[in-house]
């Protein structure tokens, strides 16, 4: 049975509440811990997930930002161009998603903490910068709050780009680490996370929302002090500054010496497989008596969550694993207790995230799914009936 | 006895992998020569194209960064908003800056960004086999205008500096020539005041450098330098644009 480990939170089964309270799946519990440990210092807003990434964002010390108007993330450079000018930031209106994920590149070259964001289609046009960025080994903070698709699609909420967030996204054998918010908090503290990895690894870090997460507003705590200088100037002895006092530096994803590219290649595989080791993350719920388990994440793990609880004040063992981390992907929150567990893998797209799972799972369980897209969006009901058709 | 020639402290000292007769050598040496003349080496951060000069920055002795094809100029432009006390310039030929980088090139321009341009217009791309490029002049053969190139299916040659020069961000615009060695120092003359442009806060400075390429354009050397004068300058005629 799996515990508490050091990526994931397990919560057990120790029953509901009266009213039908169960511990809220939604915040990192090593972040929500520190945060109750200086509430005096903590103020609560009343905000967007939009806004919220971009709070998060400025307190994680961020001093450069380039965007492109698209909804449903358009509260997002609102928010930046408020708020970024003045005290060494940059922002930047782009005059395309092409050239601002290019700016980013360049801004991050330069050493700075670097963001772009936009939705879905606009994360397409942005993939041939995200992939020279992953070649180039570039940091960079990219937010993605997903809208229905393929095409100019709609702007209503969806989770259908999981395949090209987390497969890579561009050309190339690359990945980017892909966080998952499910909550207002959530997405302020994984903003400042993201660029915290982002900067330990040197890799592009996306962050996955949805238009429904983008657009909910919600109360969250944040620091009243001033955003956090302290991570904002770490030394990058690789960025570029003049080369005084030093050889030149120079950033590039180029390798055109025979074997050059093949070694580029395989160094980041190396980088992959620590962050595969060290950065998964997941949340688990009531998976000690669970028979059947709901795999979702983001705004679709709200949703299979209020499901878990009524079945479970119905007298159902239901359980439930929230990936937060799509990629690396939380394998280890897999391990069935017996053959008998079954899972049920719950998207706002058509089985993208299922494979993953089926993956993670490799036989040892049967796995169903439940999706919809397009604007279509699995309800309580909808996910309560399949629970009673497949338990 | 003074040195009065030799190789600047900007360039490695590297043979280069351009064919002969190649513009690039000449123009890669006249931005390291201004560079060391101005004092600015340890400061400069120059942007290689996607294209021939791809690895300039394995002949420029200062900080370097690639960019994707045609996003130079966006690269740039972050680069300096980040670290404004650097002079950043980019390097990028016709089909980069006038053609997939077009969009980037007339909004950093418009934006007026402290930034210079150098612009090198050998009418082709020149990496990929000699096609047809946004300045391929009309009748001019390529890879891909077997029968030269026709206005009614290609269009005219782009004249992206006379554009650009329309734009109110834009402080300088000048067109040089590498055919012969008096126009050389006119380029190199411009290529100076381009980045002394940058260097007081002027603004957006580009020069457009009319290359030969005598590979792609069948010539000779010899050839392709009587080219540009018979020929090339007068579609894209030399001088201040602005």
């Amino acid at each position: 049975m799996l515990q508490q480990g050091q990526q994931g939170t397990v919560i057990p089964y120790k029953g509901l509440s009266p009213n039908g309270d169960c511990p809220l799946l939604s915040l990192l519990s090593e972040v929500s811990m520190a945060r109750e440990k200086r509430q005096k210092e903590l103020t609560k807003i009343l905000i967007t997930g939009n806004e919220a990434i971009a709070a998060g964002a400025l307190a994680a010390g961020c001093n450069f930002y380039a965007g492109y108007p698209i909804t449903p993330q358009n509260e997002l450079i609102a928010y930046m161009a408020k708020y970024m000018p003045g005290n060494g930031r940059v922002f930047i209106q782009a005059e395309s998603e092409l050239a601002a994920i290019n700016m980013v590149f360049g801004a991050s070259a330069a050493g700075a903490r670097a963001m772009t964001s936009s939705s879905s289609p606009g994360i397409s046009l942005k993939q041939e910068g995200i992939s020279y960025m992953a070649g180039a080994d570039l940091p960079a903070v990219i937010v993605n709050i997903m809208r229905g698709g393929p095409g100019l699609g709609n702007i209503a909420p969806a989770q259908s780009d999981y395949f090209q967030a987390t497969r890579g996204g561009g050309h190339g054998d690359y990945h980017t680490i892909v966080l998952a918010p499910a909550c207002v908090q959530e997405a302020y503290d994984l903003a400042q996370r993201s660029f915290d990895l982002a900067d330990k690894y040197r890799i592009p870090v996306m962050i996955l929302g949805d238009g429904i997460l983008g657009q909910m507003m919600e109360p969250i705590l944040i620091s009243c002090k001033a955003p956090a200088a302290r991570r904002q100037n770490k030394q990058k002895p690789w960025a570029l500054s003049g080369c005084k006092g030093r050889k030149p530096n120079i950033i590039k994803s180029f390798a055109l010496a025979e074997g050059a590219l093949e070694q580029l290649n395989l160094k980041l595989q190396q980088k992959y497989n620590i962050i595969k080791n060290k950065e998964t993350r997941f949340e688990g719920l009531f998976l000690d008596d669970a028979k059947i388990v709901l795999v979702a994440y983001g705004t679709m793990a709200r949703i299979a969550k209020s499901s878990l609880t009524r079945m479970r004040l119905a007298g159902e063992r239901i359980g439930m694993i929230r990936p937060i981390s799509l990629w690396p992907f939380p394998k280890q929150a897999f391990c069935p207790r017996n053959k008998k567990i079954k899972y049920l893998v719950i998207e706002m797209s058509y089985g993208q995230m299922l494979e993953a799972v089926q993956l993670a799972l490799n036989g040892r369980a049967q796995v169903e799914f439940l999706g919809r897209s397009g604007g279509g969006v699995p309800s309580e009901e909808e996910i309560i009936n399949k629970v009673r058709k497949i338990l | 006895m003074e040195r009065i020639f030799c190789r600047p402290e900007s360039l490695y000292d590297v043979p280069t992998h351009y064919c002969p007769g190649c513009g690039h050598g000449i123009a890669h040496r006249l931005v390291a020569e201004i560079i060391d003349q101005l004092g600015i080496r340890e400061r400069s951060i120059g942007i290689a194209p996607v294209g021939c000069a791809v690895v300039a920055y394995n002949y420029w002795k200062f900080d370097c960064s690639e960019a994707a094809h045609g996003r130079a100029l966006a690269v740039a432009t972050a680069i300096k908003r980040v670290r404004p006390q650097n002079i950043v310039f980019t390097y990028q030929g016709d089909g980069d800056l006038a053609a997939i980088g077009t969009n980037e090139t007339v909004h950093a321009a418009n934006r007026g960004e402290n930034l210079t341009v150098i612009f090198i217009n050998n009418a082709v791309y020149g990496m990929t086999g000699g096609q047809m490029a946004p300045t391929t002049l009309l009748g001019q053969k390529t890879s891909t205008t077997l029968d030269g190139r026709d206005r009614g299916k290609h269009g005219y040659p782009l004249k992206i500096s006379e554009m650009l020069a329309l734009l109110s961000g834009v402080h300088y615009i000048e067109r040089v020539s590498l055919h012969n060695p008096q126009e050389v120092l006119k380029a190199k003359a411009a290529i100076r005041q381009a980045f002394e442009n940058q260097i007081n806060n002027a603004g957006f400075s580009l020069v457009e450098i009319l290359s030969p390429c005598p590979t792609c354009w069948g010539l000779s050397p010899k050839e392709s330098l009587d080219w540009i004068r018979d020929h090339m300058q007068k579609e894209f005629p030399l001088g201040r644009i602005k």
